[in-house]
């Protein structure tokens, strides 16, 4: 490392990797990986998720699992929650739908309403 | 490529290595290779978290998820149900000591809202073994930052914060670096003090091995601004962990070229060597630790002229502790103004300190100076578990004293805890209830004193020992009329007359507590009774037999064959035979067995 511009480049390279820990109020993706949601495909879509995810290398967005809610035949369920914006959930997201998800409501903030199946305010 | 969704950060302070937190890991690990899921889940090392009491633990990221008493059979759990299903494991959760409250999240838990983590603000988020992670988290900003200021702006920044050494003296930081810097004398070094040396003391041992980039970035900056070339910390070798990461740390920096020569372009050049202590508490003392780092004995020399003037190889050093370096790099990033809001007017910032005793969270804490010894004990510590009643607390450790009950609600800063007779000091805080005997107490403190004292002064050498001989005729049952003004007299006459800071604080717990419990003292010499119950050479052991069902375990436990008697009748206790190990005491299922006073006993006979 010889001057501040070489230190601000490893910081922010950094920065990605504990980003995870520390970022609050960023956008959410929500995988239902309950036995129901595994048993539908759930595992796949999560993987397809990562993986779009990492390929157009965007990192300020939290993907977590949550369990069974109940509603079993409508999974694999998706739910996408950006700051500021109702929760949208999206059924039976096979990996396609999950790729697709990632470029229209993540990156492009275009909500897929055909494969909506709720929507809850204030979350 | 798939990118990394979850983290999960196992606890790497020595408290949760001991109790089995790397065994969790190496499970933890082969359970995610077992899901297949390895690649998706970081597995980090982190610092101490400050939960000692519940160790192992470990928090999993994105949801901040804190698991509580790890074993590595509870890795298979946390995958197949967190990490996989997305389920949180409940019966891993961390639950209130009192409320039995549940809190899945470690920013929610009782123990930590309460807290204000400057010195701890990476502890538990990063690697402390990974130089990326610190910087990361805006590490070397601060030396960035300095090196564009003059050293004369950054030692005026430190001065206005208000940072003390956090050492126990609590000497204006700035003030300081302004002596060495202004001091004649070429080169100038930075020593960092990490002779930790308190008992039950664990603050900077924490600080070394959960972000040891932080001291070393506190102690480049107070190189700069004193024009210091050279920086030596000085740890004990009895802290190995702290050691193994220090030494890394110091690789780390040095391979990317932020210790060495010229740095960032700067013209600023430092280099820092690590130097071992063998554990002398006396070499905490700045000059006695001078002395260890040059090759002599560890002994210490009459002050002045102070270290700022004539220090290492006679030449003006600086000596802060590992607390109050780690503080510099926030001060200079965050302002002056920013560091001086918190706190009270005179006491500026956060302590960090060690709990320990009776009291539910034990572990590692950081507070702003302000607030109450009632916040710090029945707030961030979750209260007396047993609901045994709060009797004091010892702060400051040998060098220390103790604060009773009356006192809880004081403010806590350097001048209100002198008042009361004891001192911040490293930070050692020693809750006490009911059962401890405070005559006891301050006989263990002057004990290791006693037995840490150098000997170069006679008032330490002798006088502490004529203390603890007085002291352990009390504890024994023979102590005599005058011996509490003896101990002051002596306890008065050490602290004038001593050479050091160890001889000058060395009466301290035995001041503190003739000062607020005097009548145990009176009651040890006059009544040969000890009201706590405590010490053995007072108290007896015997059976109520209205309570004892003649199970027979305190015979079968008993080493001495002193509790006896036959199945299912009452049982008794052989005084004569009796050590008073307190065995039955405390296995008796029934309660049957108390502790009397030894006089009463003798009395009936």
């Amino acid at each position: 490392m010889k001057s501040l511009e070489d230190l601000k480049r490893i910081r922010e390279q950094a920065q990605a990797q504990i980003r995870i820990r520390t970022q609050e109020g960023n956008t959410k993706i929500i995988v239902g990986m309950g036995t129901c949601g595994i048993a539908a495909g759930a595992r796949d879509t999560l993987m397809a998720i990562l993986d779009e995810l990492a390929k157009r290398n965007i990192q300020d967005v939290v993907v977590t699992q949550t369990g069974c809610i109940g509603l079993c035949e409508y999974e694999p369920l998706v739910s996408v929650v950006k700051p500021g914006q109702p929760k949208i959930m999206y059924m039976k997201v096979n990996p396609e739908r999950a790729r697709q998800i990632v470029a229209s409501h993540i990156v492009n903030d275009q909500i897929i309403n055909e494969w909506v199946l709720s929507r809850e305010e204030g979350v | 490529m798939a990118i990394v969704r979850a983290n999960v950060l196992v606890c790497a302070g020595s408290a949760c290595v001991s109790s089995g937190a790397y065994s969790f890991k190496d499970a933890l690990i082969k359970a995610l290779e077992k899901a297949g899921i390895r690649e998706e889940v970081n597995v980090v090392d982190t610092g101490c978290v400050g939960t000692c009491a519940l160790g192992p633990v470990a928090i999993v990221y994105p949801e901040g998820i804190f698991y509580v008493h790890l074993k590595p059979e509870d890795a298979e759990t946390i995958v197949n149900e967190h990490l996989l299903k997305g389920r949180i494991v409940n019966k891993l959760l961390y639950q209130g000591p009192i409320s039995k409250e549940v809190f899945p999240s470690l920013s929610e838990i009782d123990f930590i809202v309460k807290q204000k983590r400057i010195v701890l603000r990476n502890m538990g988020i990063i690697d402390p073994e990974s130089i990326e992670e610190y910087i990361a988290r805006e590490g070397y900003q601060a030396l960035a930052k300095a090196l564009t200021m003059t050293p004369e702006e950054v030692i005026d920044t430190i001065k206005r914060s208000g940072l003390r050494g956090r050492g126990g003296a609590g000497f204006p930081t700035g003030v300081k670096w302004e002596f060495a810097r202004k001091a004649k004398g070429s080169p100038k070094y930075v020593i960092c003090n990490g002779d930790e040396g308190d008992p039950g003391a664990f603050m900077d041992r924490s600080v070394l091995e959960g972000d040891p980039h932080s001291v070393i970035e506190g102690m480049m900056i107070a190189g700069y601004a004193i024009g210091a070339s050279k920086g030596f910390f000085y740890v004990r070798a009895e802290y190995p962990l702290a050691i193994e990461r220090l030494k890394l740390a110091l690789a780390q920096a040095r391979e990317y070229g932020l210790i060495g020569e010229n740095i960032l372009g700067t013209g600023f050049s430092f280099d820092i060597e690590l130097r071992m202590g063998s554990g002398a508490f006396v070499c905490g003392e700045e000059t006695a630790l001078i002395a260890s780092i040059e090759g002599h004995r560890g002994e210490p020399r009459p002050r002045p002229p102070y270290p700022a003037n004539k220090g290492l190889w006679e030449n003006p050093t600086v000596i802060n502790n590992v607390e109050t370096l780690a503080n510099i790099a926030p001060i200079i990033l965050n302002g002056a103004e920013w560091f001086s809001s918190i706190g009270t007017d005179k006491s500026k910032g956060t302590k960090v300190f060690a709990l320990a005793g009776k009291v539910a969270n034990t572990g590692l804490i950081e507070v702003p100076f302000g607030i109450t010894l009632r916040e710090i004990i029945f707030e961030v510590g979750g209260g007396i578990p047993s609901g045994k009643k709060f009797k004091a607390a010892q702060l400051g450790g040998p060098s220390g004293g103790c604060i009773p009950a009356e006192h809880l609600d004081t403010p806590l800063d350097y001048e209100s805890l002198k008042e009361l007779g004891a001192i911040v000091g490293s930070g050692g805080l020693i809750v006490m209830d009911e059962d401890n005997c405070m005559v006891d107490v301050a006989r263990f403190f002057l004990e290791f004193t006693q037995s840490e004292s150098c000997g170069k002064c006679p008032p330490c050498r002798v006088g502490t020992r004529k203390m603890l001989d007085i002291l352990e005729r009390i504890v024994n049952g023979e102590g005599e009329e005058g011996d509490i003004e003896r101990l002051i007299e002596l306890g008065e006459e050490i602290k004038r007359d001593s050479l050091c800071g160890l001889g000058q604080t060395a009466p301290n717990p035995v001041l503190s507590t003739i000062r607020y419990f005097r009548d145990e003292y009176e009651a040890h010499i006059k009544e040969k009774r000890c009201p706590a119950k405590s010490c053995r050479a007072l108290i007896a052991f015997q059976v109520i037999p209205d309570k004892c069902k003649g199970c027979g375990i305190c015979a079968r436990v008993c080493p001495v064959g002193a509790a006896q008697g036959k199945p299912r009748e009452i049982h008794s206790i052989d005084k004569d035979l009796c050590i008073k190990c307190g065995d039955c005491f405390a296995r008796c299922p029934f309660g049957a067995i108390e502790k009397v006073d030894l006089v009463s006993v003798l009395e009936k006979v």
